[in-house]
């Protein structure tokens, strides 16, 4: 599958996809590529499906036309689960965490999905070593460095955010769907994430939904933007910046930079 | 210092249940042996249930089906043993090691069944159809004229085990002690294990879980089965204890109690249903010495818990985690 050139090969790339609730036509024959390493931001008012579009990639939702390949492969009918074992990971809008379990309980267990689990019932995950470590290792990474022990219901919003990241990290996924990772942050939490972002680059390619456009200009090597279901431009990010009917559709006034 | 408070919560829980037959062979009162035998059995199930009630959010309204079923394995196969016609051309046998293994691979065999079909749906929709096939199990038994019907079935004596003589009430009870603690111990590690990691994700947030590349259904299913395998254990050891079985075993207010011990006790905690299940089986004890409306004053009480004590009498301090 990926032995022809794996640089010119789309990590994922959707293909006509479509997606109708009813009369509404939620994703409106979208079609978009994500290259390796590359970090693709989909950006769009409210309600134009930028969600919609993420839940199919995923697998939560069946699209009612279209494909999606997964480095090539044809992912459009599996389940969401064989999507994440395949190397598809994301984080949600709205945080999706253990509550009652700690932060790095909540890392463990996605160093335990890496292999969909397990019915080992004897051995306690939290006693191994290299395991704790390397929870402890990605915790760092997303700046919750001795965080690991505290609930995640006693975290703070920022840090339910990042701990988020680290969940979908710990997968070690191919692929990163971040759904507005930015939601409900301050500026600084925003600006940090950012660097986090930053750091992140080039390691995985990213598909990243965010509002916030000081973080998008910041990471993006391509923007497309989303308006009623459709991509109606995709670009360079200063492509994106001057374009009239992206600035009419979405930026609107709000003059970024 | 949570901790210690439930270790000696343990230790002092651990101690008087050693005690009892020494108390009641002192003259305290010849009921207690039996009371307390009671509460252990039933806190087996009540420790199975807890499984997959506080740690994988499965309300099963059903599990006296499991009770009832390994129940009636000991008394039909007893039947059969004692004076009975042959059973598929066996005469039977009255070998604890043949026949308890037997009703444990009944009841997992009904649960992978109960637990495939019940386990495509969840909330309400899982607690219907758990309800629904105990209800049809409940009228199975009632039906089955030859093993007494909706009267029941009578033991002629206790199953046999090697080396210790279970006929003797006291040595019966300590073999219900110690399959407690056993199965107990079994089960936190379970909860701790890699599996109940996964469990509990699911739980808390499935979709989490599958996102991370889980697929809920066959850990619940697991879970499922070996929660339908301790309850069966409990009703195996209550046909030997009352030998005697009767199609009330599988009823929905036997499931009901259950859960309402599960509840009183602390979900998500596996002591706290022990706990729970001796509050239960001694207040109903005592309730119903000085009335026969006992439900009138054990209903409020049980609300009153439900309502105000979120993890149930024995949660803080068996530590259940959520708050």
């Amino acid at each position: 599958m990926t032995e022809t050139t794996p640089a010119a090969t789309p990590i994922l790339s959707i293909v006509q996809l479509r997606k109708s609730f009813g009369a509404l036509v939620a994703t409106d024959d979208v079609s978009l590529d994500v290259m390796p390493g590359e970090l693709h931001a989909l950006i769009g008012p409210n309600g134009a499906g930028k969600s919609t579009l993420i839940t199919q990639i995923c697998g939560e939702i069946r699209p009612s036309a279209g494909r999606i390949l997964f480095e090539g492969r044809d992912v459009t009918r599996l389940p969401a689960p064989a999507r994440a074992r395949l190397g598809l990971g994301r984080t949600f809008q709205i945080t999706q965490l253990c509550n009652d379990f700690t932060a790095i309980e909540n890392v463990l267990l996605s160093i335990e999905a890496r292999h969909g689990g397990s019915f080992d019932m004897v051995f306690n995950p939290r006693r191994n070593r290299a395991s704790m470590a390397l929870a402890e290792s990605w915790l760092e990474q997303v700046g919750l460095a001795g965080r690991g022990e505290r609930p995640v219901s006693s975290l703070a919003h920022g840090e339910r955010r990042q701990l988020e990241i680290a969940v979908a990290l710990a997968r070690e996924p191919r692929l990163l769907l971040l759904d507005e990772p930015m939601a409900g942050m301050g500026p600084e939490e925003s600006a940090a994430l950012t660097r986090l972002l930053l750091g992140l680059k080039g390691r995985y390619g990213i598909l990243l939904v965010e509002h916030d456009m000081d973080a998008v200009f910041a990471l993006a090597d391509r923007i497309s933007v989303l308006v009623y279901g459709r991509v109606v431009f995709t670009g360079g990010v200063d492509a994106v910046r001057d374009h009239p009917e992206v600035r009419a559709a979405y930026l609107g006034d709000a003059q970024p930079c | 210092m949570p901790l210690t408070l439930r270790q000696a919560a343990i230790a002092l829980g651990l101690a008087l249940f050693l005690a009892v037959p020494l108390l009641a062979e002192a003259g305290a009162s010849p009921a207690l042996l039996g009371l307390a035998n009671r509460i252990l059995i039933y806190a087996i199930a009540a420790v199975s249930l807890d499984l997959i009630i506080g740690y994988g959010a499965m309300v099963s309204f059903g599990h006296a089906m499991f009770f009832g079923l390994g129940g009636y394995v000991v008394g039909i196969v007893a039947y059969h043993t004692f004076g009975g016609e042959p059973l598929l051309g066996r005469s039977g046998s009255n070998a604890a090691l043949l026949v308890w293994p037997l009703a444990l691979a009944a009841c997992a065999l009904l649960a992978v069944l109960v637990g495939g079909l019940a386990l495509r749906t969840s909330g309400v929709q899982f607690i219907m159809i758990t309800l629904a096939f105990a209800q049809m199990v409940f009228f199975v038994l009632v039906s089955l004229q030859s093993y007494g019907g909706d009267d029941g079935l009578m033991l002629e004596r206790r199953n046999m085990l090697p080396f210790i003589d279970i006929s003797k009430p006291t040595t019966f009870y300590y073999l219900c002690l110690a399959l407690l603690v056993i199965w107990t111990v079994l089960c936190s590690f379970i909860v701790n294990s890699r599996f109940g990691l996964i469990l509990q994700a699911l739980r808390q947030s499935e979709r989490r879980a599958v996102n991370l590349g889980i697929r809920p259904f066959p850990f619940r299913l697991a879970a499922f089965v070996i929660s339908a395998v301790g309850t069966g254990l409990a009703g195996v050891l209550w046909a030997n204890y009352a030998r005697f079985v009767t199609p009330d075993m599988a009823a929905w207010s036997k499931s009901g109690e259950f859960m309402a011990i599960v509840v009183l006790g602390g979900l998500g905690t596996l002591l706290g249903p022990i706990a729970g299940t001796a509050v239960f089986i001694a207040l109903e004890q005592l309730l119903s010495i000085w009335t026969e409306h006992w439900m009138i004053v054990m209903g409020p009480i049980l609300t009153l818990i439900a309502l105000f004590g979120q993890r149930g009498i024995a949660g803080r301090v068996f530590g259940g985690r959520r708050d």
